[in-house]
């Protein structure tokens, strides 16, 4: 009788650990090895052809050059305002999906946020080029209303990686806004209505702290997206895009520089852990209830 | 029982599923991978090919520095013929051993130009070796809106009428252009560090307070030309065929050599370290070095090829182009030496600080 209990055990325990096999084969094979290999390469210096030494030199050249860091700082900066920008964009949006429509009509507002995500980031990002270039839709557009005398250049500023970072990554704050926003129960607010409560104070004593573990997850998920974002600073930005991700990229691709590249790629790694961290401290949030929302 | 069974169903599940990630395997003999260029295998030729020799060919489209760090990542696996610039060969080989030695005997050396198999020779020889043979070459000098502007050198692009006008690459061919312009030969430097070094830190200044010209640093042919056809773009540095083409396009716009020199590229056919069908390749060179079919190569990049009879096969209207540009020949033309290892470094660290420039 016992056997027989224990070698339940061990077969569920089997069917567990096959269970997850993949998933942790795949951790193990696409994540920890290779930021293993990434970790050993950041540690060493090439002193002639294919003759390498163990070296703190990369990271030495990191805060030797004031560029590098600039580049960090100010990546880590936008992409706190984007993050910021997107959750003012989302959080009405999520409001009308969760509280104000009904039905199909909330399906369909959320639908509207998802059809953007049916084409390639590639696709989208072109998309905004061919509207805002010098000869493009919208600058035509302005001139033709006679705001502007000449088609103004809209691509290549900050404000356009802005514009593209919200737009790419507005749909992972309105789900788990939404989520969260859900769960509020309507009889709340009411019942602060009855008691003489005014808008702000409600949406701020009731409505946020409520949805708190929402807004962190989606603050967290976008904040990454965007910290690790690629294509848009460097399509949209253009000559003055600055993306820690180009420096990442212009090492290992440009340079041959594999070094020095998996250096900047911990740092960016260490960036986004810490500003993930700072930001669960001073929303008093703990991971694990974030992690639920998203 | 019932857990037997599902174990078994679980097990039958699992090894479907290897079954089918595991990879197909492919007839490597049929097949040639070739990384290069766009437009540097036009597909009619890829039929032609298929028809003779029943090979099938696949493309990856790349660039130089892509070439050379894909082959990097693999220890020269994954294709079975790569194209990079003759400069860009010796360099790469020597730090990361990623090409295998060409056996001329496998190759029609005849069907190419001499003079540009030579001119190879010198620059992708390692350790005695040979490591590349010429395929296509043309030149990179400047193209201008007649209709708006008119240029004669590189650092004409900084002309204050031309503010957000103009179009440069941040990659190092733009880095030679001014070196040249501002009256120093950057070539003749490759192998002193510290000359070197002085030289693209004067030129990175240069480019860094001319950056309010540049309207965009391009990635590619097509954005390039782009720019200049919606007006947006009036100068740039260009490659030949580039303005050539929008010069058939356009009259007004022309493309010229510089005073300072245009800069000659070719580009090579070179064998990865761990290519798989060496056979295929060598088919393949000696199928695009025929004339006929160098001339479709040609027509298609719209530059000259390294084929010795595919010169006179040449669209006569590229020809009177090039006359036009090159009134003197080849005579101020700057080909470019074999890039020693190491050197990229310096050039990146002035082009990341004309990045940041504001």
């Amino acid at each position: 009788m016992a056997e027989t209990a224990a070698g339940a055990l061990w077969y569920r325990r089997l069917v567990l650990a096959l269970l997850l096999a993949p998933a942790l084969l795949w951790l193990l094979a696409l994540i920890v090895l290779p930021h293993f290999d990434l970790a050993l390469l950041s540690f060493r210096a090439r002193v002639a052809p294919r003759e390498y030494v163990a070296s703190l030199a990369q990271y030495r050249s990191f805060f030797g050059e004031p560029l590098y860091w600039h580049v960090f700082v100010r990546t880590a900066l936008l992409s706190a305002f984007a993050t910021a920008l997107t959750l003012l964009v989302a959080f009405p949006i999520a409001w009308i999906i969760a509280k104000l429509a009904r039905g199909r009509m909330s399906a369909l507002l959320f639908v509207v946020c998802l059809i953007p995500f049916w084409v390639s980031e590639t696709v989208r990002t072109l998309g905004w080029m061919i509207l805002l270039r010098e000869s493009g839709v919208l600058p035509a557009l302005l001139v033709h209303l006679g705001i502007t005398a000449q088609p103004v250049e809209l691509l290549y500023h900050d404000a356009t990686i802005l514009v593209g970072l919200v737009y790419t990554s507005l749909l992972f704050m309105v789900v788990p806004l939404v989520g969260s926003l859900e769960s509020l129960d309507n009889s709340l607010i009411e019942a602060a209505y009855d008691l003489g409560g005014k808008g702000w104070p409600i949406l701020r004593t009731i409505v946020i702290p409520h949805a708190a573990p929402g807004i962190t997850a989606g603050c967290i998920v976008v904040f990454m997206l965007t910290l690790g974002n690629y294509l848009t600073p460097t399509l949209l930005g253009g000559k003055n895009s600055l993306w820690f991700t180009e420096q990442i990229y212009a090492q290992f691709i440009t340079r041959f520089n594999w070094e020095q590249g998996a250096a900047f790629g911990f740092l960016l790694l260490a960036l986004s852990t810490a500003m993930v961290w700072l930001g669960l401290k001073a929303s008093g949030q703990r991971f694990s209830d974030v992690m639920r929302r998203v | 029982m019932n857990s037997e069974r599902a174990w078994r169903a679980f097990c039958a599940v699992l090894i479907l599923a290897l079954g089918a990630v595991w990879p197909a395997a492919a007839d490597d003999s049929r097949v040639l991978r070739i990384i290069t260029w766009a437009s540097y295998v036009p597909s009619e030729v890829v039929a032609q090919f298929r028809k003779e020799t029943g090979i099938e060919v696949q493309v990856t489209l790349s660039n130089n520095e892509e070439m050379i760090s894909k082959l990097r990542a693999t220890g020269g696996a994954g294709f079975d013929l790569a194209q990079p610039s003759q400069d860009r060969i010796f360099g790469a080989q020597q730090e990361f051993r990623i090409y295998k030695p060409i056996d001329t005997s496998r190759v029609r050396l005849d069907e190419f130009v001499p003079e540009l198999v030579d001119a190879v020779r010198k620059n992708a020889t390692v350790d005695g070796k040979l490591y590349g043979l010429p395929y296509v070459w043309g030149t990179e000098g400047l193209s201008y809106n007649s209709s708006r502007t008119k240029i004669a050198d590189y650092t004409d692009l900084c002309r204050l009428e031309l503010k957000g006008r103009t179009a440069v690459r941040l990659k190092r061919p733009t880095l030679m252009a001014f070196a040249l312009a501002s009256g120093h030969d950057p070539f003749a430097l490759y192998h002193d560090t510290r000359a070197y070094t002085a030289l693209m830190q004067q030129v990175g200044k240069t480019l860094a307070a001319c950056k309010a010209n540049f309207r965009f640093f391009y990635d590619n042919k097509d954005q390039l030309l782009n720019g200049v056809r919606s007006g947006e773009i009036w100068a740039a540095m260009m490659w030949d065929s580039g303005g050539w083409l929008l010069n058939r396009e356009n009259p007004a716009i022309k493309f010229i050599n510089p005073l300072s020199g245009a800069i000659a590229w070719m580009d090579t056919f070179a064998l990865p370290a761990r290519g798989r069908n060496d056979a295929a390749a060598y088919a393949w060179i000696n199928f695009v070095m025929l004339p006929k079919v160098a001339a479709l190569v040609g027509r298609s990049i719209g530059n000259f090829t390294a084929s010795r009879g595919a010169d006179k096969l040449m669209d006569p209207r590229i020809r009177a182009q090039f006359a036009e540009t090159f009134p003197d020949g080849l005579k101020n033309i700057k080909w470019y030496p074999a890039i020693p290892a190491g050197l990229e470094e310096i050039e990146g660290e002035v082009l990341d600080r004309v990045k940041a420039a504001d």
